[in-house]
């Protein structure tokens, strides 16, 4: 549903996006992560329509959208990043503005503003002025105007910024019930949020993709992938790191004191091997007073960290760019 | 079509859910008032007509219309809305299309709202009221005109206050090209033809002759063309700045 090929974005010498390729299909919901500047808003203004590419292009739902911009965004909900709306409106008048513009009236118009307020929860708030709103109600007005015309390409820049853990929870909730029809894009910078509702992930640094797999893929990456921690009391610790460590499997093992007294070990695979089952066979023999005792599926943000920047890396880069 | 009804609709409910149609409105009003009653000494004069009052329109335009139009696209440029409104499925022409005839409608209504003084003048005595009609169609087409140049200068930065500035300093050229001060200076060393040409873009020259009570051709389709030409490269100003 959305198709894109090389995409390139030059702001003069910088190079914002480097030859991207993507393809998302209905029924995915793809997570764009990566640090600030990488890339991830530029790529979702050029599949918008916002921006035009320097090269490459976009398909939305087989439609081209730089050649055909108005019949690729009736097929498409975006929220841009920020979630804008005009703020002298009200929830409500600016909803029957976007439907009016999307091209529906009287009874249909009023049906739409309705669903997508119900889906938003936006009721409450629907006759105040959008810049006297909270920030989580200005996000969900931003959302309500994405999904009005139910379609089938939905493109979100960072849709759960700002909300606190109940909001997320109702948008992430939202965004799940929608994902069967539709192939979405989200960008985010919470990690969880991948692992909760994202179907893919995707990785992007300097404008590349550098990772791109299901979330449980990229998360056997991570070095903590198949870790087992274990939390005993000091007295045990010792002789605990000992017999794991001679553990053929074992590469190496993290100790950290905990401040109720305990101590929390972190035994290393070597090669993504199971640790669980020998460890905590072991633990049982020998009797130890284990608190915790658990395998990690491993961490996103070892992969993100692993495999991206850091912006003052590329503030430098960017820098020496502009002087050459 | 009906893209640029919803963009009219909204932009002009927009000027009326802040207090800016009022301010401006009440100081367009008092403005008028002032000069035509103690600067054009409207009564003094003691002749039923109103070119007094219209002659002060081209003055009173340079500054209130780029204070109109500066926020057009500066403020959604600002705002961030500039993104929502050019990835709704509608062409730029229509955006730009219905914000312009909004604020011009705007401006209209401004204008429509000095008719007291046309009432008074009629009280007072017999002014040839085809001459006051032809004069307000005549500042009407005049604002517009103003207008569509501060249009298409605010699309060109986020910057309210610069596209004010700018504005005013090209509508000023654009009002005083007629005027000896321009024609002089080009009459010294360019070709008569340049120097009519120049000179036939005054829009006092074209309202004048409005304001006389002849409504040629000539004039109205100058204002049609340059506020066309301006909303043209309003459109152009928009889709080249989505290049980045």
């Amino acid at each position: 549903m959305i198709e894109i090929e090389n995409l390139t974005k030059n702001f003069g010498p910088i190079a914002a996006v480097r030859g991207i390729n993507l393809s998302v299909a209905k029924g995915e919901v793809l997570g764009f992560l990566g640090p600030n500047g990488a890339g991830k808003s530029t790529t979702m203004k050029i599949i918008a329509g916002y921006l035009t590419p320097t090269m490459g292009r976009v398909r939305i739902t087989g439609l081209d959208v730089e050649a055909t911009p108005q019949a690729a965004q009736r097929a498409l909900g975006y929220l841009p990043e920020g979630a804008p709306a005009y703020g002298d409106m009200t929830p409500h008048q600016f909803l029957k503005f976007i439907a009016e513009i999307r091209g529906f009236s009287g009874a249909e118009a009023k049906a739409r503003v309705a669903a997508a307020v119900e889906k938003t929860e936006l009721e409450p708030v629907l006759e105040q002025p959008i810049d006297t709103l909270s920030k989580g109600f200005k996000r969900r007005v931003g959302l309500a105007q994405a999904i009005l015309h139910d379609p089938p390409v939905l493109v979100m820049d960072e849709p759960t910024d700002g909300l606190d853990p109940n909001q997320k929870f109702s948008v992430r909730k939202l965004i799940r019930e929608m994902a069967a029809e539709k192939a979405i894009i989200i960008s985010t910078h919470l990690l969880e949020e991948v692992e909760a509702i994202c179907t893919r992930a995707v990785i992007i640094d300097r404008g590349q993709v550098v990772a791109d797999g299901t979330p449980a893929e990229l998360l056997t990456r991570s070095r903590h992938h198949n870790a087992v921690i274990l939390c005993l009391p000091p007295a045990q610790a010792l002789r605990a790191k000992e017999k794991i460590g001679a553990l053929g499997k074992v590469r190496s093992i993290e100790e950290r004191a905990e401040t109720d007294g305990f101590v929390t070990l972190t035994a290393f695979p070597r090669r993504a091997e199971l640790l669980i089952e020998d460890i905590s066979a072991m633990a049982a023999n020998e009797k130890w007073e284990v608190k915790q005792l658990y395998a990690e599926a491993g961490r996103l943000d070892d992969v993100f960290r692993s495999l991206t920047t850091s912006d003052s890396d590329r503030a430098r880069e960017r820098k020496e760019t502009l002087a050459a | 079509m009906s893209s640029i009804l919803a963009i009219f609709k909204r932009e002009l409910a927009a000027y009326f859910a802040t207090p800016l149609a009022y301010v401006f409105i009440v100081i367009f009003l008092f403005a008028m008032g002032a000069f035509t009653f103690y600067i054009g000494r409207f009564y003094e004069t003691g002749v039923a007509s109103l070119a007094v009052f219209f002659g002060y329109h081209v003055w009173l335009y340079l500054f209130l219309v780029p204070a109109i139009g500066m926020r057009l696209w500066a403020e959604e440029r600002k705002s961030g809305t500039i993104e929502l409104l050019l990835t709704l499925p509608i062409p730029i022409w229509a955006s730009v299309a219905g914000k312009f005839l909004a604020a011009w409608a705007f401006t209209g209504v401004a204008l429509a709202l000095t008719f007291p003084i046309w009432i008074t003048v009629n009280y007072l005595g017999d002014p040839d009221n085809g001459v006051i009609v032809a004069s307000y169609v005549g500042s009407f087409l005049m604002a517009g005109a103003y207008l569509a140049i501060s249009a298409a200068i605010s699309a060109t930065t986020s910057n309210q206050v610069i596209a004010f500035v700018v504005s005013v300093v090209i509508c000023f050229l654009f009002t005083i090209s007629g005027a000896p001060l321009v024609v002089d200076f080009f009459k010294a060393w360019a070709p008569l033809s340049l120097v009519d040409t120049v000179a036939s873009f005054s829009f006092m020259t074209h309202f004048q002759t409005i304001a006389r009570g002849v409504i040629d051709l000539r004039d109205i389709v100058f204002f049609f063309s340059l506020i066309t030409l301006f909303l043209g490269i309003n459109v152009v100003v928009v889709d080249l700045k989505k290049a980045g």
